[in-house]
């Protein structure tokens, strides 16, 4: 295509590193074919900017009062005016032409495409492959192969956006769409909820993890796989995010002039990063904090009151219903909004979840 | 219609009666648009109180001022109150009102008892709408999308609620000027010879009455669900929770050129003022503006692009918004060939006119990024969505309606107002908006999504740039507040015409008599017949 080849001309020289972090990675092929389009349309809007905006401001700067007394009685030009009717419903339509083709690529998937099932809720995705697993959180591919999300939605719409890949689909409920991507760049990868879904809609994120072929092949036969060895590739660094926690942890302490962190056991952390990844920390805050549900600092080993003013005694079976059938026993203030986890936490994860609560003290 | 009858010689509308009662019960076009005003800049006062609290919060990732729950009502809330009591009622309901029908050289409007109804309907609107304020607030975004608006607070109820009735404001005001164009047109003022920005009012004034009544079944509609439990848009009672969508933008889409046209006009009427020149292509502006209106009914199903909508619906409603692009930009086009060769002069109007073209130019190309499919898939739900519409809607409407204000406010009020104080307002705005607004592209485009209280670390900078824009906005907005109010406690004594302009309302004493003209003026020419001679001033 002869745009293609001019653009990347252009692009060579205008295309600097500052003008590239302007737009997220670039972890599918797509999303390299979404960059030129969109470098291509910032260009020619900066062009248009130039022209409308350059041209009032030197016409404003000639003609002025003071040096320009006398006007010139001018009502119409049928030329320039088909000149500007015509030029840019041309452009249009190239813009609609080449934006429809990107988009074609973006949503037919190849008939091969690994497939796998997403399922939102308030405020956590689920991912459902096909051998029977589930997790929350993190949804794992193989690089370098078509993957296809199949999804739904338990309550309200969601919409499922991955930055990086620069695709995104509403998820609805009590119907199917699907979203898919051919990622080439292996490690984590943002995923945002963007449609708004209530309380927690800015917390329920999750994580492309793309494995290369080694990986992938221990991740089927069912092993775990250490993300901290993984890099995040583009928005959404874990390090960072630790190190905002930290920050406005320790304003907090130092406000009420308490020591910091606990250092933590191995479970407890296990814990803390589980809660993390399947999306606890979204209505649920560590340090007293009111958000969505109720904070579990303080919780353990103290009398919660419930909804029909009953109290009962957080114990690790207390916790452990409320994980797995949360609207069991609702807490006083809070609605039953919170997703059920039975068969979805496994016995050891369950342990180092309650392991981090009770690290929680007031 | 006695007050009507016996206007007092020398007499204007401000003096002609007085009290508060007398203006609660009036039914001069005038005092209903004062009243309009200073209603509409009260909504403008609080639905910017929740923007800045809304920056304020974003100065940093996580809490900053106030927890989520908070935040997600203080957003709905800044929506609401800006879309359905601001920006929809802005231009044509406090300015229209004042000038359309003096343009016209009329008396008043057609129906001026059903002028003072807007009006109390629109209160009406408001004060249902905000009680919701007593019912825990509400939390789904001004767009109410369903099935989460069924579920949410009870409080949701009243602020659809209070939409309906204020829609009913917006199609009355509609009628009255369709008919008002019309039926009063002074002796000799021809449709070919209709200042534009009564051509803007009436295109408008058509997608009022045609579009929100659609808008008004949807949100019958809503309420009927979550009271009666009839499924229609909840996927548990069997509905369909993409049909709200349809049925909301398919009003709210035009809506949006309900927002825009009126702010075209009145940038149409300010050009060719002070540049002392006709506006190019007057035709070409005045079709332009029916050309927007009708394709407005025609692409909604842009806002649906990633919602499960049928891959050829995308590609026709891609289409078809491509065409928007073509008359707006014939209109800005037209606006900067009116300098050429002018003889400009810089009053507080122009400036804002000028302002106005920049922001306008690049909130209107940023729209193309939105209509191309693939573009948009990335883009939609972001702040790159939040920039854009900003820039249309607040660059383009609000700086148009603020220039305006600075325009007719001689005529208004019978004062002028300091330029130099003007000039400095006007720059603060200005920087103050791109301060604000531009980055959210750059954040948007990087993948920072739309009504986030929590954003992840990396986006920190530039939600920070940008919520200091926003205090220089607040300081350019209080400014204006001063200035005008001293003006108007003890401002110059304006002239009748202080813009040298041709258009009618400048024929009448500032400020105007009860019927707006000693005798009834003949219109022997159009409004843009500025002859290239040495100027006077």
């Amino acid at each position: 295509m002869v745009l293609t080849l001019l653009f990347e001309a252009l692009s060579s020289i205008f295309m600097g590193e500052a003008l590239a972090a302007t737009v997220p990675l670039q972890g599918t092929d797509v999303a390299g074919s979404w960059d030129q389009l969109y470098f291509f349309l910032v260009w020619l809007s900066v062009f248009f900017f130039v022209l409308v905006v350059g041209g009032m401001l030197y016409f404003a700067v000639k003609y002025r009062k003071s040096v320009a007394p006398r006007t010139k009685y001018i009502t119409d030009n049928h030329l320039i005016e088909a000149v500007w009717t015509v030029i840019p419903a041309i452009l249009l339509m190239v813009i609609f032409g080449w934006g429809y083709n990107v988009y074609v690529k973006m949503t037919q998937a190849p008939a091969d495409a690994y497939e796998v099932r997403v399922i939102g809720k308030q405020w956590l995705w689920q991912f459902q492959y096909d051998d029977g697993r589930t997790t929350i959180g993190e949804l794992y591919v193989p690089v370098n192969k078509p993957v296809k999300l199949v999804m739904t939605s338990e309550d309200v719409i969601h919409s499922f956006f991955i930055p990086n890949f620069r695709v995104k689909q509403d998820v609805v409920p009590q119907m199917y769409t699907s979203v898919w991507f051919h990622a080439t760049i292996p490690g984590k990868h943002q995923v945002f909820c963007t449609e708004y879904c209530g309380g927690s809609h800015s917390q329920m994120a999750a994580k492309v993890i793309v494995l290369d072929d080694q990986q992938w092949l221990s991740w089927k036969m069912g092993r775990k796989i250490d993300l901290t060895t993984l890099p995040t590739q583009g928005v959404g660094d874990d390090a960072l995010a630790a190190a905002v926690e930290r920050e406005t942890e320790a304003k907090k302490a130092s406000a009420v002039g308490k020591p910091g962190s606990v250092q933590l056991t191995g479970l407890a952390q296990e814990g803390k990063s589980l809660m993390q990844a399947k999306g606890c920390i979204a209505c649920h805050s560590f340090d007293g904090a009111k958000m969505t549900g109720p904070t579990l600092k303080g919780v353990f080993d103290h009398d919660v009151e419930l909804a029909d003013g009953s109290k009962v005694k957080a114990d690790e079976n207390y916790l452990r219903e409320s994980i797995e059938n949360p609207n069991a026993k609702v807490v006083k203030g809070f609605s039953p909004v919170m997703p059920m986890f039975k068969g979805l936490i496994s016995e050891t994860e369950m342990n180092a979840v309650i392991a981090y609560i009770k690290t929680l003290k007031e | 219609m006695s007050s009507h009858a016996h206007a007092v010689p020398g007499s204007n509308y401000l003096n002609n009666e007085t009290g508060l009662w007398s203006w609660l019960k009036t039914l001069d076009h005038k005092r209903i648009g004062v009243m309009y005003l200073f209603t509409i800049l009260f909504f403008f006062f609080v639905g910017g109180l929740f923007a800045l609290a809304i920056r304020l919060e974003l100065f940093t990732p996580g809490q900053t001022i106030m927890d989520a729950a908070t935040y997600n009502k203080v957003f709905t809330y800044h929506g609401a109150i800006m879309v359905f009591l601001v920006i929809i009622p802005s231009i044509p309901a406090a300015l229209g009102n004042f000038v359309l029908p003096m343009m016209l050289g009329a008396k008043d409007v057609a129906f001026p008892r059903l002028n003072l109804m807007s009006y109390y309907i629109y209160i009406l609107g408001a004060v249902v709408a905000l009680s919701s304020l007593f019912l825990n607030g509400v939390d789904t975004g001004w767009t109410f999308y369903t099935p989460y608006s069924i579920r949410a607070s009870s409080g949701t109820i009243m602020v659809v609620l209070g939409a309906f009735i204020a829609g009913f404001s917006s199609i009355l005001t509609g009628l009255n000027f369709i008919v008002t164009t019309h039926k009063l047109r002074a002796p000799g003022l021809s449709w070919s010879r209709l200042p534009l920005f009564c051509w803007a009012l009436y295109a408008t004034s058509i997608i009022q009455v045609l579009a929100t009544p659609v808008l008004a079944i949807t949100l019958l509609l809503l309420i009927a669900e979550r009271v009666l439990k009839i499924g229609i848009f909840d996927p548990a009672l069997g509905g369909d929770a993409v049909l709200f969508q349809h049925f909301f933008w398919f009003y709210s889409h035009p809506a949006v050129y309900i927002m825009i046209l009126p702010g075209l006009g009145v940038i149409s009427e300010l050009i060719p003022v002070f540049s002392r020149k006709p506006i190019f292509g007057y035709r070409a502006i005045a079709y332009s503006s029916f050309g927007i209106a009708l394709i407005a009914f025609i692409v909604w199903g842009h806002h649906l692009f990633v919602s499960g909508q049928s891959e050829m619906a995308n590609f026709i409603f891609s289409l078809l918004t491509m065409f928007v692009a073509v008359p707006t930009g014939i209109k800005v086009f037209s606006w900067v060939a009116t300098l050429y060769r002018g003889s400009i002069r810089f009053n507080v109007p122009m400036l804002y006119a000028l302002g106005f073209l920049e922001l306008f130019t690049i909130g209107g190309l940023t729209g193309v990024f939105l209509a191309t499919l693939a573009i948009d898939v990335h883009l939609t739900d972001t702040y790159f969505v939040i920039a854009h519409f900003h820039y249309v809607m607040v660059g383009g409407t609000l700086m148009a309606m603020t220039g305006g204000i600075h325009y007719w406010f001689p005529k208004m009020t019978g004062r002028m107002y300091s330029e130099k104080s003007a000039l400095w307002a006007f720059i603060l705005i200005l920087i103050g908006f791109n301060v604000t607004f531009f980055p959210q592209f750059i954040v948007g485009a990087q993948g920072m999504p739309r009504r986030y209280w929590y954003y992840l670390p990396e986006y920190t900078t530039l939600n920070q740039i940008s919520t200091v824009g926003s205090w220089f906005l607040l300081a350019g907005f209080v400014w204006v507040a001063i200035y005008l109010w001293q003006a108007i406690k003890s401002g110059e004594k304006a002239p009748n015409n202080p813009w040298e302009a041709l258009t009618l309302e400048w024929q009448s004493p500032s400020p105007p008599p009860l019927e707006n003209f000693e005798e009834t003026p003949t219109v022997t020419s159009w409004p843009y017949e500025y002859r290239p001679e040495p100027s006077k001033a």
